[in-house]
C-alpha cells in the first residue's frame, strides 16, 4: 500500500491558482484506503474548490491510479469534461500523478504527498516494514526489516540509543534490533544476528527503476 | 610517503604499554571562530594522551572533527578522530580517512552517529550508507590496500580502530552481540558511553574482559542536578543512580559544578585503582578548563604514569 497524506487545502488552491476550472482524479485503491482518493474526498473536494469559484468540469476514480494504461482508457472516456478544464488534480500518489501526466496534455498537480510503501494495521493505521531496497534481508533477520524499521537502517545490531525496546527518535516505535534479536532468540538462530552483514548493495536496480518481464517464447510481439 | 614527526604516544602505544589511558574531548564550535576552541586545546594537550574530536556531535552542524584533529596535532597533541556514517558516505569517509592518514592521524573511533532529527539541521538526508561495524571493516579493507569497490590504493592506510559500546543499553544482550561484531571486525579498544553506576560497570567488565580489547570509561562530567536527572531521564542507555542525584543536589547553592568533578575524580580513582578499566575518558562539554582539576583530585598525573 503507498500511503499519501492530503496536502493542506490552501497549498493545493495555490497550485490552483492559474486554474479555473479543475478535473479531478482519485485512486479506489491505495488512495481510498488512505483517505485521500476516494469517492468521499474527491466529493468532498468537489464541494471545497467550487466553494472557491473554482469549475470542477468533472472526475473519475481510478481502479488503480498508477496503471497507465487503464488511466489513458478513463481519460479518453471523459474527453469532454477533461477538454473543458483548465488542470488536472491527482487525488492519488505521486506514481499516480505522473500516469496522469502520460494522458494529457493538461498542466497536472499533486492532491497528496505520497510517504511510504506501509502495511495496513487496520482500518486508517499504516506502518512502514519495507523499504524497497531491491535485496531483501529479511531471511536473516527473523522476518523484520532494520533497513526500513530502524530508524538509521543499521544492519548489524542495535544502535547505543535504543531504550526498553523503543526507538530514541520516537518511543512511539519499536527498535526494530530489539525485536530482531528476540524473534531470532525463540527461533534459537541468534547466530544469524552474530554473522557481519557487509554494506549494502543501494544500486541493486538502477535509479530511476525499469522493469521488463521476459516474455515467453512464441508468445506476444518483440523478442 | 614522508616520515610524520609525532608529538605524543599514540593511543596504540599507551595501551600496549599498559599505561592507564586517559582522554578528553574537544568538541568543535559552531562556526569559523575556533579560537575557544584552541584554548580548550591548549589546557588539555599535556594532561590527557589523547583528544576526541565529535563529528557533529548529536547531529549539529559544527566545525569538522577532521580539521580540529589537524589543529591538535599542529599544536602537539594527540587527536583521536570520530568518525561517523551519518554526513558522509562510504566514498567520501574512504577519501577523508587518505588525508587523516596522511597527516598523521593515528586513531579512529568507528560510530553510526546520532539520527539526524536529533539535530539542529532537521531536514537533511540522513546518510548511513554504513555503520559503525561496517566503517570499522572499511578501515580494515583499506588497511589491505583496497577500497569498499574492491579496488586497489596505491597504498594501503592505518589506523588503531576504536569504538564505543553501551554498558547500561537495555536490553543488555543485543548491545553485547554489537559489541561482540566491532570486536571481530577489527576495533581494538572501546570507549563506553556515559557510566555512572560503578557495580553496574564492573559486571559489564566481567563480560567485556573476556575479549581480547582495552576499554575506557567513558565519564560524563555532572554540572547540576537537573541535568544528572536529565540525563537519567532522556538519554537511553545512561543511568545515574540515586545516591549521585541527591549527591548533586546537596551541593552549595552555584558550587554544583565543585561536586560534580569530586563524583568525577573518585570515580577515575576507583575505576584506576581497582584496575575497572584501561583508562578513562573524560568527557567535561564545554568545562575543559576543569579536567586537570579533575585528574589532580583523581591523583592522576599521565607524565608520571
Amino acid at each position: 500500500m503507498i500511503v499519501t497524506r492530503q496536502k493542506p487545502f490552501e497549498v493545493i488552491l495555490k497550485e490552483l491558482e492559474d486554474s479555473k476550472s479543475v478535473f479531478l482524479v482519485g485512486c479506489g485503491d491505495c488512495a481510498t484506503a488512505c483517505q485521500t482518493g476516494g469517492e468521499d474526498q474527491v466529493k468532498e473536494m468537489t464541494e471545497k474548490l467550487s466553494g472557491e469559484g473554482k469549475e470542477v468540469t468533472g472526475s473519475v476514480i481510478m481502479e488503480t491510479g498508477c496503471h497507465e494504461l487503464d488511466l489513458k482508457k478513463e481519460f479518453r472516456a471523459h474527453k469532454d469534461e477533461l477538454g473543458k478544464s483548465g488542470a488536472v488534480l491527482v487525488m492519488s500518489c505521486g506514481a499516480g500523478c505522473q500516469a496522469a501526466r502520460e494522458g494529457t496534455e493538461k498542466p497536472v498537480f499533486p492532491a497528496n504527498d505520497t510517504l511510504f510503501l506501509g502495511n495496513v494495521l487496520r482500518v486508517g493505521q499504516f506502518e512502514e516494514k519495507c523499504r524497497l531496497c531491491g535485496d531483501c534481508l529479511l531471511d536473516i533477520t527473523g522476518g523484520i526489516c532494520p533497513v526500513a524499521r530502524c530508524h538509521k537502517g543499521i544492519l548489524n545490531g542495535p544502535c547505543g540509543g535504543t531504550n526498553e525496546g523503543k526507538c530514541e527518535v520516537d518511543p512511539e516505535k519499536d527498535c526494530a534490533w530489539t525485536l530482531i534479536y528476540q524473534q531470532l532468540e525463540k527461533e534459537g538462530k541468534l547466530d544469524k544476528m552474530r554473522a557481519y552483514q557487509p554494506p549494502k548493495n543501494w544500486n541493486t536496480v538502477l535509479k530511476p527503476g525499469r522493469l521488463v518481464l521476459e516474455r515467453e517464447k512464441g508468445g506476444g510481439k518483440g523478442e | 610517503m614522508s616520515e610524520i614527526k609525532h608529538a605524543k604516544p599514540s593511543i596504540e602505544e599507551i595501551l600496549d604499554n599498559g599505561k592507564f589511558l586517559v582522554s578528553g574531548e574537544i568538541g568543535p564550535p559552531k562556526g569559523p571562530d575556533i579560537e575557544e576552541m584552541k584554548e580548550h586545546i591548549e589546557l588539555l594537550k599535556d594532561k590527557v594522551h589523547a583528544m576526541n574530536i565529535t563529528d557533529n556531535q548529536s547531529s549539529v552542524m559544527r566545525y569538522p572533527s577532521l580539521a580540529t584533529a589537524l589543529l591538535i596535532k599542529e599544536a602537539g597533541g594527540e587527536p583521536n578522530l570520530q568518525v561517523t556514517c551519518r554526513d558522509r558516505n562510504r566514498m567520501a569517509i574512504e577519501a577523508d580517512l587518505l588525508f587523516a592518514y596522511t597527516r598523521g592521524i593515528r586513531s579512529v573511533l568507528c560510530l553510526t552517529g546520532d539520527s539526524v532529527p536529533v539535530g539542529d539541521h532537521k531536514d537533511a538526508k540522513p546518510v548511513f550508507d554504513i555503520e559503525s561495524v561496517q566503517l570499522i571493516n572499511l578501515i580494515r579493507t583499506m588497511e589491505e590496500g583496497k577500497d569498499l569497490g574492491g579496488n586497489e590504493m596505491n597504498a594501503p592506510v592505518k589506523f588503531f580502530k576504536g569504538a564505543i559500546v553501551t554498558p547500561e543499553a537495555v536490553p543488555l544482550e543485543p548491545q553485547l552481540i554489537k559489541f561482540e561484531k566491532k570486536v571481530e571486525a577489527g576495533a581494538k579498544w572501546f570507549q563506553t558511553q556515559a557510566i555512572y553506576d560503578m557495580d553496574n560497570f564492573a559486571k559489564f567488565m566481567k563480560t567485556a574482559r573476556d575479549y581480547p580489547v582495552k576499554i575506557q570509561a567513558g565519564l560524563v562530567l555532572l554540572v547540576s542536578v537537573g541535568m544528572a536527572r536529565y540525563m537519567n531521564g532522556n538519554v537511553p542507555g545512561v543511568f545515574v543512580p540515586d545516591d549521585l542525584i541527591d549527591e548533586m543536589a546537596s551541593a552549595e547553592k552555584g558550587k554544583a559544578i565543585d561536586t560534580g568533578i569530586k563524583i568525577m575524580a573518585r570515580q577515575v580513582k576507583q575505576i584506576r585503582e581497582e584496575g575497572l578499566a584501561d583508562g578513562v575518558h573524560i568527557m567535561a562539554i564545554g568545562k575543559e578548563g576543569v579536567v586537570s582539576r579533575i585528574l589532580e583530585e583523581a591523583e592522576l598525573d599521565i607524565t608520571q604514569l
